[in-house]
């Protein structure tokens, strides 16, 4: 009986090994790759003949097209206007739905839910449209303005997750501030924001992170303006048919670089995440 | 009428506060100058020394007119005709060129009727409120209670009319950037806007329902796409929210077991992959499953294909779709383990006790302990993955790109979900109109799906259960 059951563990372990080289397998390629010697896209062999960090140097100091820096000062500056302005509007909405009662507020959700219905997409052409006729894709800067307008505009609707995490905070704290003679506003500014630390890094991080992967709507309003490119439609474009031959390798440079601080977010992500999921007040 | 004096007194009892009446009792209920104020805005308030509220309305009204008669009207008739001037071409003898002359452009005349009409909606919403702010001081002076100042109004914001102050900005985001351009898209539905109507060079026009028609008409190219398109987004959706349900929760449960050792670092190793960015993710697999890429490579020096062959993982359109089935287990079961990994830790050991008394072997135990429980708290998650399998347009779009192309599909290719086809049809092809169309129908598609489930989810029904 003992000896069964020792030879299932080995057996789970040695399924459990071979999985986890083929989940680990493809990270390893890219790193190993991202420091291959030579260039060229794709070779008849797996392992490099030489290793070089000029990949990354290349990367860095860029050309006239491929100004890895640029891209990483454009999205890191969008990122950071769209974060402040939609974890605003996600945080009024959500602790709006969540506490105060007004007879618009169950048709309000309803229409929020159905919003998010529709192909998110969809309404990109329209908005491209919109912002064209604003005059907000004359330059390049402006390009810049219009996506962080895109990136914050919708983000009212994705208020579930907040409202979740405030609907756990007891309304008698609430109850004792009003007793105290604080107004609504001063409750939820003295009260409930301090409380709501996990959702509310949970929800900053949640925003920076989107205009890092999101594709397509930088590609449809960047248009060429390759300078003006954020980190995903720039790399992408390297791996486009005029480029790929010449910067395959220093595409999975830029791979691993960008992956270092989005995968350090998504862990403190995970962390907040479990602690906003699981209640403001503990018991 | 007798009834209507009954149904006034009524009124009175039924609301506590005046701002709880609705705008057809505030109508009922209000004197002349109530009642003028749905017409006259802030008329109400004004005579009744509420004189910055009052003129705040006015303007609101008279900004409107102002738009209306200098723009509005016309904007409506355009959008009505969607324009009749097409751009013309006049030989300018003098520089011995054809010059264009301007026509009308449908796609704006389309665009500022609808911000028209979106204006319109909220000049409706302004009335209502005047009146109803005007219905409301009238209340009180009847009560003989004090008129709010503007500074009292200022100071609702903070207090019972919190809510409109931290709604504001949010919604008008929303409006701007959401509602706006999906009224402006599901119009576009109904109109010729394709390939061939290009503005400013050539109008559309509105056509009905023709461009539904197109689509389900039988025999035709379209209808010839969008079935067959249908059923692999179904399909895809199918196997990849239950291929990675089923496969997440075995690893989470080999994991998990209780004779495996070093928990941690298996669970490290897998978690390793959420971690990168998803389009580094699936860029790196484009690359790695090209013809030339790794795997072929490695197939080749394996001897299992020749030293020039390469499995068609992308260009053939099975290979394609199972390929892409795979990748996705790739990406996405490490995110189910995760998820479930907590949930089989709050199964109450207990059970698993009583069965393992009763002489259950694994597997019964797994059938008739695990499954339903997983199973019964996983429905909702598995629900919403598969509405979002449905839109992911990521995996697709960044691995396949949509291909292998097919000459028998209208600008799709085989592995196209109609999210991605929607894609193609409007940035790369400009038939706006199709693409709407296919916009609607996945809205519907999504609509009737989380109808069908969402209401039966404990987190809408009870919504306060924990205050």
């Amino acid at each position: 009986m003992k000896s069964r059951k020792a030879s299932m563990d080995n057996l789970c372990h040695a399924v459990l090994a071979v999985l986890s080289i083929f989940w680990v397998l493809p990270i390893f390629y890219v790193i190993l790759t991202s420091f291959r010697e030579e260039s060229g896209s794709y070779k008849s062999y797996i392992w490099p003949r030489g290793f070089t960090l000029d990949n990354y140097k290349n990367l860095m100091t860029g050309n006239s097209n491929i100004d890895f820096t640029r891209w990483f000062l454009n999205t890191l500056i969008i990122a950071i206007f769209s974060t402040v302005l939609s974890a605003f509007f996600v945080l009024c909405v959500a602790y709006v739905m969540s506490r105060l009662r007004f007879k618009m507020r169950k048709p309000l959700m309803n229409v929020a839910l159905i919003l998010g219905m529709f192909p998110g997409f969809m309404s990109m052409i329209a908005v491209y449209y919109i912002l064209k006729g604003l005059g907000f894709l004359e330059t390049g800067l402006l390009k810049q303005v219009a996506l962080v307008m895109v990136y914050s505009g919708g983000a009212g609707l994705t208020f579930y997750m907040a409202k979740g995490f405030f609907d756990t905070i007891p309304k008698a704290i609430d109850e004792a501030a009003y007793i105290d003679g604080a107004s609504k506003w001063d409750t939820f500014i003295h009260v409930t924001v301090p409380l709501s630390k996990p959702i509310i890094t949970y929800t900053l991080i949640n925003s920076f992170m989107a205009p890092w992967v999101d594709y397509i709507f930088a590609k449809v309003i960047m248009g060429n303006d390759i300078k003006y490119y954020t980190i995903a439609i720039g790399l992408w474009t390297l791996l486009e048919k005029e480029y790929i031959e010449l910067y395959y390798t220093q595409f999975y440079a830029g791979c691993v670089l960008i992956s270092i601080p989005i995968s350090i977010l998504f862990v403190l992500t995970q962390k907040c995440y479990v602690e906003g999921v699981s209640g403001a007040v503990k018991g | 009428m007798g009834s209507s004096k009954d149904n006034k007194i009524k009124n009175v009892n039924f609301f506590s506060r005046p701002r709880d009446a609705s705008t057809s009792q505030a109508f009922q209920m209000g004197d002349t100058m109530t009642k003028l104020s749905f017409f006259i805005f802030g008329l109400g308030n004004i005579v009744n020394r509420q004189i910055v509220r009052g003129i705040i309305f006015l303007l609101i009204e008279i900004a409107y007119l102002i738009y209306m008669v200098a723009f509005g009207i016309r904007a409506i008739g355009n959008f009505m005709t969607l324009g009749t001037v097409e751009q013309g071409q006049v030989y300018n003898e003098a520089l011995g060129i054809y010059e264009y002359t301007a026509g009308d452009n449908s796609m704006l005349f389309l665009l500022y009727g609808v911000i028209t009409l979106m204006l319109t909606v909220g000049i409706v919403c302004v009335a209502c409120l005047s009146g109803k702010s005007a219905f409301c001081t009238q209340f009180r002076k009847e009560k003989g209670m004090d008129v709010p100042s503007f500074w009292d109004d200022l100071r609702s914001l903070k207090e019972e009319n919190l809510h409109a102050m931290l709604l504001t900005l949010p919604v008008t985001g929303i409006i701007c950037f959401t509602i706006v351009p999906l009224v402006f898209m599901i119009m576009m539905a109904f109109t010729s806007y394709d390939h061939e109507h290009q503005p400013p060079g050539n109008l559309f026009d509105w056509v009905g329902i023709a461009n539904f028609k197109a689509i389900f008409a039988s025999g035709s190219k379209l209808a010839g796409t969008f079935w067959p398109i249908l059923t692999w987004t179904l399909i895809w959706a199918v196997f990849a929210t239950f291929t990675n349900y089923v496969l997440g929760l075995l690893l989470a449960l080999l994991i998990n077991r209780k004779g495996t050792r070093a928990k941690g670092f298996w669970r490290f190793m897998f978690v390793m992959s959420i971690a990168v960015p998803q389009f580094v993710t699936l860029l790196s697999m484009k690359t790695i499953f090209n013809a030339n890429g790794p795997v072929n490579v490695i197939l080749r020096a394996l001897g299992f294909i020749g030293a020039t062959e390469s499995i068609p993982f992308f260009t053939d359109s099975l290979y394609a779709k199972i390929t892409i089935i795979c990748i996705n287990i790739w990406i996405g079961v490490p995110y189910t383990m995760l998820s479930t990994t907590g949930i089989l830790q709050n199964i109450p050991a207990d059970i698993y006790e009583a069965a393992e008394i009763d002489g259950a072997n694994p597997l019964t135990i797994f059938r008739k302990i695990t499954m339903p429980y997983m199973n019964f708290v996983m429905t909702p998650n598995l629900i919403t993955a598969f509405v979002g399998n449905i839109n992911n347009f990521n995996v697709i779009f960044l691995l396949s790109g949509g291909g292998p192309d097919s000459m028998d599909y209208y600008y799709a290719g085989k592995t196209d979900l109609l999210i991605t086809w929607l894609y193609k049809l409007t940035i790369t092809q400009k038939d706006y109109n199709l693409g709407a169309v296919i916009g609607i129908l996945v809205f519907i598609i999504m609509a009737t799906l989380s109808l069908l489930t969402y209401r039966h989810t404990g987190s809408y029904k009870d919504e306060g259960a924990f205050q």
